[in-house]
């Protein structure tokens, strides 16, 4: 007596096939939806007043550590206050729309909204001073902003991306005087300076420890 | 004279393990009878509400320990390794019996173990779930558990495979699935009894579907006994493999007193201790309550006593070993942590171990106390809360005390380290007691092969 019809003599086959098509497409998801490569890159949020990155730091050529003061001294670059716009348009486009909130700003004294864009979860330590100073260059991690007409996060952040540098041989470092270049190229002999970067920074980089990060 | 050995041999096997005028089918009635019982009894019942409501506080409490953090336990500086670890080398110890008694028992040709063994093996699986569930509770974000699997992650994390812990959970898993084919494929000829002797639908799908189509022909049986044979063969090495490694979590430490090379083999011997009093435990109240003595009889009994003497006086003899160890040394640090354990402020945790784990198992030179059920009964509990005594002194004795007496301080367990603990009794009992009610707790194939039918010799010819 057959409990069973006779196709469920295919069941191994069929549940072996499934099981396997099963875990590769859910790990395939998880891996590349659920990675910030998909969920954090390419993050642009509106902000407040128009401002174009493309118009002022790359057309006009003005130096980003004009307005990220704290760039070279802190651990955050520092969004510049309404003063910093204002230092120019006092006298240029003093009567254009977009910059209506910064004028409101100015005159009430209240500093405007900016949205973040670039975000470390909390528990993470990142200093842009060391970075800047050593040599890592703003679009190293930023992307080309100069270009930019709406700023949007260019690399995933993710602890993966801080590690591919950090425990890299040759990791995108470049002379100090040239971080904030967005065309720079590498010279000829740019082995020969990865190879001294190397050999001044070796103490001091991390590189495995969790608590230079995690402190 | 040499002729009729091997018949007469296999009698007297038969008088000794299986009593009376048993036959295939009165042992096929007996066992099977139980899943196939209309009315579960009353003990079942009680013990399973018990269970359930230790499975209750063990929900609970892990509820309550998710929520706030493994701050509710007692573990603090220098005792950063409390309850959590003592109970999970404890139940991972339980679980060893499982193996030995399937696997190198069976490579043995030792047939006493017919009777117990899908005993053993089923206690090896829930004992390991509930080993499984400590480390997997311990970290405390509870979440990030799946960082503990060599997973490509945003991190750029990889499992750390110079440290111990990590071996650990390898060698766990690896075990617990050895042990859960060994034991499927073990219950498949009997689930396929099963399925034959179901009279409902329900039944007939169920146990056909987990009986793989088994039909019991003689193609079948020759294949199933060389896959028995080659499961055997690997899970014997995970016997000495898996307890070794969990003792490398203290051994490949710095600490005095966790710092010695007889820690694998000392491991070994009381995880195989402890599973067989468990093992005892268990087979004393199934076959009351089930009326199988005369398949579980006062002769399996016996041999179970005798291994845990055996096993018992090895204990034994690492504790002295590790006194002398810590004397001959020389090293002030080493004394300090044995003689600590002995006189120091938890000596009674110490005496505790030695009384339940090296004098109580002596009674079993003796074959009265090795066939005297009562005695049995509290001796194999004995021997387990002496093993759960054994691994709080090398936990929490040696850390209590280290190097610098400035760092000195007490450990006491809180409240809800021992509801985690009484809940995993929850665990297994629950899940032991369903496997009680709905499969065939001894092996019904393999309890025939100790009748004489099972070894027919054709005169002299074979």
């Amino acid at each position: 007596m057959q409990i069973f019809p006779k196709w469920t003599n295919n069941f191994p086959g069929i549940f072996l096939i499934g099981a396997f098509l099963l875990l590769f497409s859910l790990s395939a998801f998880i891996w590349y939806y659920g990675s910030p490569y998909y969920t954090d890159v390419g993050y642009a949020p509106k902000q407040p007043v128009p401002y174009s990155h493309k118009l002022h730091a790359g057309d006009l050529g003005i130096d980003c550590r004009y307005c990220h003061v704290g760039v070279e001294q802190g651990y955050s670059a520092v969004i510049p206050p309404t003063e910093t716009c204002m230092g120019c348009h006092t006298y240029v486009k003093t009567d254009s729309d977009k910059l209506e909130l910064v004028r409101q700003s100015w005159e009430t004294g209240m500093p405007i909204e900016w949205v973040k864009v670039h975000m470390l979860p909390e528990y993470a330590y990142f200093n842009h001073s060391v970075h800047v100073n050593d040599g890592v260059a703003c679009i190293t991690c930023h992307g080309n902003i100069a270009e930019m007409e709406v700023v949007y996060q260019a690399e995933p952040l993710s602890m993966d991306w801080c590690l591919d540098c950090h425990r890299s041989d040759s990791p995108e470092v470049r002379p100090v005087s040239e971080v904030t270049n967005m065309y720079w190229t590498p010279p000829a002999d740019y082995d020969k300076f990865i190879a001294s970067w190397m050999v001044n920074h070796a103490d001091e980089r991390p590189v495995g420890d969790c608590q230079k990060c995690h402190r | 004279m040499q002729k009729s050995d091997y018949k007469s041999r296999a009698l007297v096997n038969a008088e000794q393990l299986l009593p009376g005028n048993q036959t295939f089918t009165s042992i096929t009635n007996d066992i099977a009878g139980v899943p196939e019982q209309k009315k579960t009894p009353i003990q079942w019942w009680l013990l399973f509400g018990l269970a359930l409501s230790l499975l209750g506080v063990f929900a609970g409490s892990l509820g309550y320990l998710i929520w706030e953090g493994t701050g509710i336990w007692g573990i603090n500086m220098p005792v950063a390794w409390g309850w959590a670890i003592i109970n999970f080398v404890w139940w991972v110890g339980i679980g060893h019996a499982g193996t030995l008694i399937s696997a190198i028992l069976h490579l043995f040709r030792q047939n006493w173990r017919n009777a117990i063994n899908r005993f053993a093996e089923t206690m090896t699986l829930f004992a390991v779930i509930c080993a499984l569930v400590f480390p997997g509770i311990h970290i405390g974000r509870i979440w990030v558990a799946y960082w503990f699997f060599p997973l490509p992650n945003q991190m750029g994390m990889w499992p750390n495979f110079r440290s111990p812990l990590i071996w650990d959970f390898f060698a766990v898993f690896t075990y617990f699935t050895v042990s859960l084919l060994f034991w499927y494929t073990g219950l498949i000829p009997d689930l396929a009894t099963l399925r034959d002797r179901a009279k409902t639908s329900l039944r007939k799908k169920v146990y056909g579907f987990f009986a793989l189509g088994w039909r019991g022909g003689n193609r079948q049986w020759q294949h199933y006994e060389l896959a028995y044979l080659v499961l055997a063969g690997i899970s014997t090495p995970l016997v000495l493999s898996v307890h070794s490694v969990v003792s490398s979590d203290f051994a490949t430490s710095v600490i005095p007193g966790w710092h010695t090379t007889i820690f694998p083999p000392y491991f070994v011997a009381g995880a195989i201790y402890s599973g067989f009093g468990m093992v005892m435990t268990l087979s004393i109240i199934a076959r009351k309550v089930y009326n199988l003595g005369h398949i579980i009889t006062l002769e399996h009994l016996d041999k179970m006593a005798q291994i845990m003497l055996l096993t018992g006086c090895m204990v034994g003899y690492a504790y002295a070993m590790e006194f002398f160890v810590a004397w001959y040394s020389g090293n002030p640090y080493e004394s300090f942590a044995f003689v600590n354990r002995a006189l120091g402020p938890y000596w009674w945790g110490y005496w505790a171990m030695i009384f339940c784990n090296v004098v109580v198992p002596q009674f079993f030179w003796f074959t009265k106390y090795r066939r005297h059920i009562p005695f049995l009964f509290i001796t194999s509990i004995l021997v387990n809360i002496g093993m759960w005594f054994e691994r709080f002194v090398i936990v929490v004795i040696t850390l209590h005390r280290d190097f610098l007496p400035g760092a000195w301080a007490m450990y006491s367990p809180t409240i809800w380290d021992v509801a985690i603990y009484l809940g995993t009794f929850g665990l297994f009992f629950t899940g032991f007691l369903l496997f009680l009610r709905f499969l065939p707790m001894v092996s019904i194939a393999e309890a025939k092969l100790v009748l004489p039918e099972s070894n027919p010799h054709h005169g002299d010819d074979h």
